[in-house]
């Protein structure tokens, strides 16, 4: 059986930076599998890989049994995907945002009425669908994001940090969506989030990666020694110090203003 | 079949934006009808060779293509702040189609707005050679598909938006004045003629005023064969950087 993600020294090196480092790492499909690590330790690159946005500088991966580098397209067919930053079309209406994206993947006609029409009932935007995306708060705009990462069926979900910023209730609210996907659609899931706690209620098996490198991965029930929290392993494993974000460009500013004003 | 579904989708999208954006679109006409109505009026007395107004209001339509077309080429720098380029990027869709449908919309936004300029100036007092449409259309589709490459190409190699001014005053400026749009192209000193005729635009406004008031300077298959030209290079260009940058 093919795994739903495998990777065999899968490095990417921006310049002197080298933001993921050999990683090998298998998720089997039906997993719902946390990635979790300190800003900068290199899981939003590792998951663009997968999503081909970034070429591996060296070794590979494969995400629903087909290559990363040589077969992008049956890639694609294969994921869906929530973006850290948000990606919206903030001009068009939420529908109109879904009917793009199912025109992109090849939905069409009745079916493509279908599947938006669930896909916003799904994550509960279905009142809100010919509203402009601008006028949506961060909560329904990251909502609209799932169901748009979803309505394609893909095999493999990465929701990238999909519930910072939010509050508790919507927090919920997503996880619930996560569980019940991986749960009746069996979609395997690939998350990465920084509560802790949420990726040990939530997860099956969770990677820790810092600076590059996954430093544990395992069962969170494994990972934990008598009496510790998730978190304590994860500031055992990592350190307690702070870390820089890398870059500091225009872009990263402006993902800082933007997430800011999207909270 | 699933490609050309993309390249549609991708076109419409453009064109939703810009019917959505209506205060955008109504400022857009602002600069052409001042140019036309005030320094059309303003200069017609000093002008030997027939209506001012009329003389520069081909150059008027090539002007409004070309900044509209390579403003709509810049969005791409948008496209990739607000993060929806992302969204296309990973889509099942080759990136010659993504540049393409972008070309396509912007192109036909800009037309639209052209055309809209196009349908007031008969009430500023000009008159248009009316077989010549057809023609005219021709030399349009070939100005804006030009400059939305153009902008395309420079918004694969700009960061951000920062760096609009330099576009708009440096190339977007200059191209517009050496295009002949404002003045005659006979007796210009030599410097300033060698200048107009590396201009690319100079042959969409000399194509565009042999279409509609009969007075190019140039026969129809010259403005044609170097405006083609012009536009199969950029074309070529822009799908070059933007697939090599994503």
């Amino acid at each position: 059986m093919a795994f739903a993600v495998e990777t065999k020294g899968i490095t990417k090196r921006f310049g002197e930076l080298t933001a993921v480092d050999n990683v090998d790492l298998t998720i089997e499909k039906g997993e719902l599998f946390g990635l979790l690590g300190p800003n900068g330790a290199g899981k939003t690159t590792l998951i663009s890989m997968l999503c081909t946005i970034l070429e591996p500088t060296s070794g590979g991966g494969k995400v629903n049994g087909f290559d990363v580098a040589k077969q992008a397209d049956a890639v694609r067919k294969s994921i869906g995907i929530v973006f850290q930053d948000p990606s919206l079309d903030d001009e068009l209406t939420g529908w109109e945002n879904l009917d793009f994206h199912a025109e992109l993947y090849g939905i069409s006609g009745a079916q493509k009425k279908a599947d938006t029409e669930n896909a916003l009932k799904l994550v509960e935007l279905w009142d809100k669908k010919d509203e402009l995306v601008k006028h949506y708060s961060g909560g329904m705009k990251r909502r609209l994001e799932i169901a748009r990462g979803l309505m394609h069926a893909p095999a493999v979900l990465f929701l990238d940090e999909p519930t910072l910023g939010l509050d508790p209730q919507t927090r919920h609210h997503i996880w619930d969506y996560a569980k019940k996907m991986n749960r009746e659609k069996k979609v395997t899931i690939v998350l990465t989030t920084h509560y802790i706690e949420e990726a040990d209620a939530l997860c099956n098996r969770v990677a820790i990666i810092d600076r590059g490198k996954i430093v544990a991965c395992d069962a969170p029930s494994k990972l934990k020694r008598k009496g510790e929290s998730l978190e304590d392993v994860f500031l055992r494993l990592t350190g307690k110090e702070i870390r820089r974000e890398s870059g500091g460009g225009f872009i990263d500013k402006f993902r800082m203003r933007m997430r800011a004003r999207n909270r | 079949m699933s490609e050309f579904t993309a390249l549609k989708v991708l076109w419409k999208r453009e064109l939703l934006r810009f019917i959505r954006a209506k205060s955008r679109i109504v400022g857009s006409l602002g600069m052409p009808l001042f140019f036309l109505l005030f320094l059309g009026t303003g200069l017609s007395s000093s002008f030997s060779q027939g209506n001012y107004m009329e003389f520069i209001a081909p150059g008027i339509i090539g002007m409004v293509l070309m900044f509209s077309s390579i403003a709509s080429g810049l969005t791409v720098i948008m496209d990739r702040q607000f993060g929806f380029l992302k969204e296309i990027l990973v889509a099942p869709v080759s990136r010659l189609v993504i540049v393409l449908g972008k070309t396509f919309g912007g192109a036909t936004t800009s037309i639209l707005q052209a055309a809209l300029i196009m349908l007031l100036m008969p009430f500023l007092g000009v008159t248009f050679n009316a077989t010549g449409f057809l023609t005219a259309l021709l030399f349009m589709i070939l100005i804006s598909l030009s400059f939305v490459a153009l902008g395309i190409a420079i918004a694969s190699k700009m960061e951000d938006m920062h760096g609009f001014q330099l576009v708009m005053n440096f190339l977007v400026m200059p191209l517009f004045f050496l295009s002949g749009a404002l003045f005659p192209l006979n007796n210009l000193p030599g410097w300033l003629k060698t200048l107009t005729l590396i201009d690319p635009l100079t042959y969409g406004v000399d194509g565009l005023r042999g279409a509609l008031t009969e007075s190019s300077v140039m026969p129809f298959w010259a403005d044609f064969t170097i405006l083609a030209l012009f536009c199969a290079v950029m074309l070529g260009i822009s799908a070059w950087l933007f697939t090599k940058k994503n």
